[in-house]
């Protein structure tokens, strides 16, 4: 235990002095089930908890939250894994300001549930809802609004960092910033995010106002998000990756707002705000790894886009299935079979970005690797100094692992990479440690901060050994 | 409003009770050892709930600290309509198996310091003829287990009070519930190995509140550790001292 504790932010002497809980030892996996991990996973249940297992104890740590992180994010193979989910509280709320502070294992699923109801809504969102706030921050995720507000820690107006030391240092634009704005994307290596201030959305009502636009080929998509850029707030298109030729890169564009009063028919406008509830059908087991192969897998995207009319005018979309299609498949991830999946997200500069997507489009559709489900978005500005958004065109892919899949997506990171672009590291299993190095110029900035906020080198994860982050 | 006493209230599933009186409208002093702890969850209650919730410190083992302490609880709420007893800890078994001291402060923790503090209140709420005691137990108070009988015993012991407790204040229309708990996943089942059937803390709470509102007097939670149970009350002795869980 640090003995001088003098900072003021550092906990307060109300706080028990407690030994660190015992762990427990199991295998791990992030949300695509590769890889496999062994470690002692701490989960305390108070912040005193939380600094003595940060403390006590010199080996390897790193913070975990939901487990959404697809690959080794919030993994470290044999050392320690600390679970923050049940440092879940919330601590205020103004409803004026729309401030919320909490502890950083809130999700926003809960912020939905709470806040919803009265009339609030996360500023940003990824494509699940059940992640953490402190997940979201260590990876500084994007949602479908990114192109006009940003990412999730845009909105975060100040949070506090429980350091190696076990000393808390409040981290803010103004304050620190150095530290913010390493942590800010960091993936967790920087200490452990305690808690937050996030700055709400206010919503009038629990739906969205938009259409549905098909796009019959790539040329047509980026036009049809360039079109309707300025007048909708969410934007997202799913992209048939089984096409090609003159069809390739067909797309259905999901675009909206949150719908304003006037707006709803009068049905839904009696009682705008309720959130309903609904089953989640779950996947019981792992499906045989046969059951997604790139014949289902191609009837499947043909299907998707022949259901699929063009709206002819506005439609009335439900938050959750706008938002969260897959979220009603609990264990979505588990039709992938047993030997699990990879998300491969990468993002183009503006002017790559059209040669970029219709070379790994090709790339694809020649490999007769097809990807399940395809996303296409298009990101604005962003910080943090290792953060994936930048302004461009993101593509996101999922591939059960397969013999070959590695050395196909070292082909589509050279792709990436010569066209000044970088994948997401909070999907990502495999990247290689020069390929990583290349993509993010801020690395060596990065390394600055984090050998001034760590510098034993305490956090660290499969995913920085990997990827040789830690200063060295 | 009901004003209700929580001790122990930064357990999970002493959390997720307190939220549940709260959506009900009930004022809360919510009570724990470390402050800051809970005056965390008096927070989230407030925030969750959208009532106030008050909080303070106490502790189960400075016995003569307990009359002021529920005094003055009972005064910032303004009156007590009940007490929900959620504090305990498994202690050190392994020491509290040799050490006398250990096995002492393990009893001390989980019983003792409950009979003060639920003499205390039930004082009060005899006097006034209404209100509630809520007794969170284990089914490691069912039956004596070599791994960890001087917490089961404590738990025991504590559930025999409260049953004669029970049987003194029904005359007086206060509810005393005794809880037992299965395995619920929080700290004190976290790395153990053989923990079965385990229910999530939110869960515990929500199945012990449909009690609570149902005026059961003993209840298992979930139902089916009362056959579980049963079953290992009727493995005779000498068969069971060789049992290995």
């Amino acid at each position: 235990m640090t003995a001088a504790l003098t900072d003021p932010t550092t906990l307060s002497s109300s706080h028990r002095r407690i030994d660190a809980p015992k762990p427990r030892h199991a295998t791990l996996t992030g949300w695509g089930r590769y890889p496999l991990s062994e470690s002692d996973i701490y989960r305390p249940e108070k912040i005193a908890e939380l600094q003595a297992v940060i403390t006590s104890n010199a080996t390897s740590l790193i913070a975990r939250g939901a487990g959404r992180a697809y690959g080794d994010a919030a993994l470290n193979d044999q050392n320690r894994v600390v679970d923050l989910t049940r440092l879940d509280r919330m601590l205020s709320f103004d409803p004026g300001a729309a401030i919320l502070r909490c502890e950083a294992g809130v999700t926003i699923a809960e912020i939905i549930d709470v806040f919803m109801p009265r009339g609030f809504f996360p500023p940003v969102t990824p494509g699940t809802r059940f992640v953490t706030l402190g997940g979201s921050i260590a990876a500084d995720v994007h949602g479908k609004n990114h192109h006009r507000d940003s990412s999730l820690a845009s909105h975060v107006t100040s949070f506090d960092l429980m350091l190696a030391s076990g000393e808390i240092r409040r981290c803010s634009r103004n304050e620190n910033p150095e530290l913010f704005w390493a942590t800010v994307g960091g993936m967790g290596l920087t200490g452990v995010i305690l808690e937050l201030e996030i700055a709400l959305r206010r919503i009038e009502s629990a739906y969205l106002d938009g259409e549905l636009i098909r796009a019959p080929n790539v040329d047509a998509a980026i036009e049809a998000f360039e079109r309707t850029d300025a007048q909708y707030g969410y934007s997202v298109a799913w992209i048939d990756c089984a096409s090609s030729g003159s069809a390739l890169g067909r797309s259905v564009l999901n675009v909206g707002n949150f719908a304003t009063l006037d707006q709803l028919p009068e049905k839904l406008a009696q009682d705008p705000l309720n959130i309903m509830p609904r089953l989640s059908p779950i996947v019981p087991f792992n499906l045989p790894g046969f059951t997604l192969n790139s014949l289902t897998v191609r009837a499947f995207n043909a299907a998707l886009y022949m259901f699929h009319r063009d709206s002819a005018a506005h439609m009335i979309f439900d938050w959750d299935r706008f938002f969260y299609p897959l979220d009603s498949i609990r264990n979505w991830n588990r039709i992938y079979g047993k030997r699990g999946f990879v998300q491969y997200q990468c993002v183009w500069p503006p002017e790559e970005s059209r040669a970029g997507l219709i070379e790994i489009l090709e790339a694809i559709a020649g490999s007769r690797r097809a990807s399940f489900l395809a996303v296409l978005k298009k990101f604005g500005a962003q910080d943090g100094l290792l953060s994936f958004p930048m302004p461009g065109y993101t593509l996101a892919l999922d591939f059960p692992v397969t013999d070959g899949l590695f050395d196909f997506l070292d082909s589509l990171d050279a792709m990436v990479l010569k066209r000044g672009g970088r994948v997401y590291l909070a999907k990502d299993a495999r990247l290689r440690p020069e390929t990583f190095r290349a993509m993010y110029p801020n690395l060596a900035k990065w390394q600055q901060a984090k050998a001034v906020a760590d510098p034993n080198d305490r956090f660290s994860s499969s995913l920085s050994r990997r990827l040789g982050m830690d200063p060295a | 409003m009901q004003k209700i006493l929580i001790l122990g209230a930064t357990s999970p599933i002493a959390r997720a009770l307190a939220l549940k009186f709260a959506y009900d409208g009930a004022r809360l002093y919510l009570a724990a050892r470390d402050a800051s702890e809970a005056q965390r969850v008096a927070e989230d209650v407030c925030v969750r709930a959208g009532v106030a919730a008050l909080s303070g410190t106490f502790d189960a083992v400075d016995f003569a600290s307990h009359d002021k302490f529920v005094r003055h609880a009972a005064n910032e709420l303004g009156g007590l309509d009940g007490v929900v007893v959620c504090f305990g800890t498994l202690g050190d078994e392994e020491a509290a198996q040799t050490d006398p001291d250990a096995a002492i402060a393990t009893i001390n923790q989980n019983f003792t310091g409950a009979v003060s503090l639920i003499t205390l209140a039930a004082r009060h709420l005899e006097q006034q003829r209404s209100g509630f005691i809520i007794v969170l137990g284990s089914v490691a108070g069912d039956r004596g287990r070599a791994r960890n009988y001087v917490y089961g015993s404590a738990k025991g012991a504590l559930a025999i009070f409260a049953q004669g407790l029970r049987g003194r204040l029904a005359k007086s229309n206060v509810h005393v519930m005794t809880v037992k708990l299965g395995t619920v996943d929080t700290r004190m089942t976290w790395g153990r190995e053989g923990a079965m059937l385990t229910i999530p803390p939110a869960r515990a709470a929500d199945l012990t509140y449909a009690a609570f509102r149902k005026r059961r007097e003993v209840v298992y939670v979930p139902w089916f550790w009362r056959f579980i149970m049963a079953v290992i009350r009727l493995i005779p002795e000498r068969q069971f001292k060789r049992v290995k869980f």
